[in-house]
């Protein structure tokens, strides 16, 4: 965006504009299965506050969201559900993965537990630790602001 | 039965298309969960309605079933010790203290006397961290989200002393087998009393907003009413048992680690309603405050970890700079501690009720069979008996009074 | 409390002298084993008997041993509010007959602990009033703590949705 010298006019294209006000009001979706929930919670209570970067707006609704926050494991007989409400998401819509086992699986090898959420749907960004720190979160959510601003999918 | 499996057959499908003769003279069936703000996890309720009022509930659990004893019986007895943070994640300290009590029982060992002061001040800032949220979330969902704020804002700084205590925020791994990871630091300890100083005060806070406050009061007083004579039968463990006047607390019980030598008070009410699990809640807090500074108070000096070099593991430098250590830990790590052959069932009093082990083993160094009892997982099998003839409004506040972590009930 | 152990032992072989195969004490836990055919008498018994009065059935626990005398076991945790006493309570069953009636009737609290041995090992319980699976899904074929049972499962028994 440029701001002219005189008569105060903004130029800009429609697309920077749009994904300008796009990424500074993500609306989560909190998709807390597990331990990374609480930390969720940190990442949007007083402490971390997330408002500063204007996601204080949780939507337990997936027709009022676009960002969905997948955190926890998910089993195989939680997956259908998770598919079925990012499904209901209105687009433009994103996906961060918290967590390592919403990411890979994480420390459970086992026979009820996906081994990653991407192999049933795409994901935009992928966050580490078990349960990453909320500051980590955070970092998370400015990169995803920065993806948005790029206009990448 | 046959109008529920066709209910969840239809949920199955996409487009759900149930359609009843008469709206009014039928029962209404309303799925709740698994995504939902107020099930705290991934419970999923089917309830059975006659316009407001629930006739029958079905509980559905499993969405985080991840297979813990499964993986228990592929492990060592260390490794697994970072999986037990990760069940009640609410109070990860006193999950960690629990799985290694039970393991202690069966090799027999005996861990130093600082240690145990340790593990019960760990227990306790547990309970206070898990009560905390428990607090919080049940005042959210009956409307009040200052309470959560609060909460969250005393959980972070007790999340603070975890981080400088244990090196990690969260999922701690705190506890070994046989003592602990590290000692307690002096900067920990001074932060813990700093705490301790403040916090009386700050629950006087959430009281005065809380239990004055007519509408809190009458959207639990009387709401989700269990006899002592039910509880009982149903084996709930915790809060919800100490609500209808059982005064069952394994602390005084079956004392584990040196609670025997501690003077406080099992706080019990015989209302049995979410109002008396809520005032339980609020009194245990205070109980554990109690607890933490007597424990640091008399704690004594000494080592943390047992001198037992073939079952408990040295400090790093000692197993860098030193052959035997090299070789012991060597084999406890590949090997494991190849504990007698024998079963053993060992638990504790966690925040939520019995949080139990039981472990059967072969003398091999993985666990033969690994089984959790799970205090939530018994305690969500009463929801039936607790929501029947309420308003569907109550729900919320019921599922909060017993307050279960998906993560322990699922396994 | 010493006199309630004994006190449960004695009135255990008095009542049931045959039915009893061992009583083993180990690490402070005491297990008892009795034929499947007497644990419905004995647990009618054990909760019914004024003096020992087990009023909690706190857990039911499967166990997965793969002997050649016997496959499985099931282990019942019961506790005593007023003796504050607590012991297991053991069958043994072959893999060929995997019955064992179920204590749904005398202790509520069982219902759920039942359906997760159910889920996990197939054994069933005779007259439990909702037997399904508890944690894995409805259409699910196996029983995953049986030792046979791959730590990874088996590839492609529950499927994911389509990306």
């Amino acid at each position: 965006m440029g701001l002219m010298d005189k008569d105060g006019f903004l130029t800009t294209k429609l697309d920077t504009l749009l994904n300008w006000s796009r990424k500074n009001s993500l609306w989560p979706m909190p998709m807390g299965i597990s331990c990374c929930a609480i930390e969720m919670m940190s990442f949007a209570g007083p402490r971390f506050d997330v408002s500063r970067f204007g996601s204080e707006v949780f939507r337990f609704s997936p027709r009022q969201s676009d960002l969905m926050i997948v955190a926890g494991t998910v089993t195989y007989k939680m997956a259908k559900v998770v598919r079925k409400i990012y499904d209901q998401m209105p687009e433009p819509k994103w996906v961060m993965s918290m967590g390592a086992c919403a990411s890979s699986g994480g420390m459970y090898r086992s026979y009820s537990v996906v081994q990653g959420i991407d192999l049933f749907m795409p994901v935009d960004i992928y966050v580490a630790g078990c349960p990453p720190r909320p500051e980590n979160v955070l970092n998370a959510l400015i990169e995803l602001q920065k993806k948005i601003a790029r206009n990448e999918k | 039965m046959e109008t529920k499996s066709k209910i969840l057959q239809a949920l199955e499908n996409q487009d759900v298309s149930i359609s009843f003769d008469d709206p009014l003279e039928n029962d209404m069936i309303l799925n709740m969960g698994p995504q939902h703000p107020a099930t705290h996890g991934v419970l999923r309720l089917l309830i059975r309605l006659d316009g407001e009022t629930i006739l029958g509930t079905v509980p559905e659990v499993g969405y985080l079933h991840r297979g813990y004893e499964k993986m228990a019986e592929n492990m060592t007895y260390h490794e697994y010790i970072p999986h037990t943070d990760r069940l009640d994640y609410l109070s990860p300290l006193s999950n960690n203290v629990a799985y290694v009590l039970a393991v202690e029982k069966l090799a027999g060992i005996e861990v130093p006397r600082r240690a145990q002061f340790i593990r019960v001040i760990i227990c306790e800032m547990a309970r206070i961290m898990s009560h905390l949220v428990a607090m919080g979330s049940t005042a959210m969902d009956i409307g009040a989200l200052t309470v959560l704020l609060w909460g969250f804002r005393e959980r972070e700084k007790l999340q603070d002393i975890q981080d400088v205590f244990t090196g990690v925020r969260f999922t701690t791994s705190f506890t070994r087998i046989g003592g602990l990871a590290q000692d307690m630091s002096d900067e920990a300890i001074a932060m813990l009393k700093n705490f301790l100083d403040q916090f009386p005060e700050k629950i006087r806070d959430v009281e005065g907003l809380l239990l004055k406050n007519r509408i809190f009061i009458q959207r639990c007083e009387g709401v989700g009413v269990i006899s002592k004579h039910d509880a009982i039968a149903l084996g709930l463990t915790g809060p919800i048992l100490r609500a209808t006047g059982v005064p069952h607390d394994l602390r005084r019980d079956e004392p584990y680690l040196i609670y025997d030598e501690f003077d406080f008070d099992i706080p019990t009410y015989n209302d049995g309603d979410a109002l008396a699990r809520f005032y339980i809640r609020m009194e245990e807090m205070k109980e554990s405050v109690k607890i933490i500074r007597q424990a640091l108070e008399k704690i004594p000096k000494g080592p943390v970890n047992a001198a037992l070099p073939k079952k408990v593991l040295s400090s790093k430098e000692r197993i860098y700079g030193k052959m035997e250590e090299l070789i012991h830990d060597f084999m406890l790590i590949n090997f494991g501690i190849n504990p007698p052959v024998g079963e053993v069932y060992q638990a504790i009093e966690n925040s939520k009720g019995e949080l139990g082990f039981y472990i059967s083993s072969l003398g091999e160094g993985a666990p033969w069979r690994l089984k959790i009892h799970s205090p939530s997982f018994i305690n969500i099998q009463a929801l039936p008996v607790l929501l029947k003839g309420h308003l569907i409004s109550d729900v919320v506040a019921i599922i909060g009074s017993i307050d279960p972590v998906m993560g322990e009930a699922d396994k | 409390m010493k006199n309630i152990k004994q006190k449960l032992i004695e009135k255990l072989k008095e009542n049931y002298g045959t039915s009893i195969e061992s009583v083993v004490e180990f690490q402070g836990t005491l297990t008892i084993t009795v034929s499947r055919e007497k644990l419905k008498d004995i647990c009618i018994f054990l909760r019914g008997d004024f003096d020992l009065y087990f009023d909690m059935c706190k857990d039911v626990i499967g166990v997965d041993y793969q002997r050649p005398d016997f496959r499985f076991e099931v282990v019942y945790n019961l506790y005593s509010i007023k003796n504050n006493f607590r012991f297991l309570l053991k069958i043994k069953l072959q893999e060929s007959d995997l019955h064992v009636p179920s204590v749904v009737d005398i202790w509520p609290g069982v219902n759920w602990p039942e359906r997760e041995v159910y889920d996990f090992f197939g054994i069933i319980f005779d007259g439990h009033p909702d037997l399904r699976r508890i944690y894995m899904p409805e259409d699910f074929e196996y029983f995953p703590l049986r030792k046979e049972f791959p730590l990874m499962g088996i590839p492609g028994s529950i499927p994911l949705p389509r990306k």
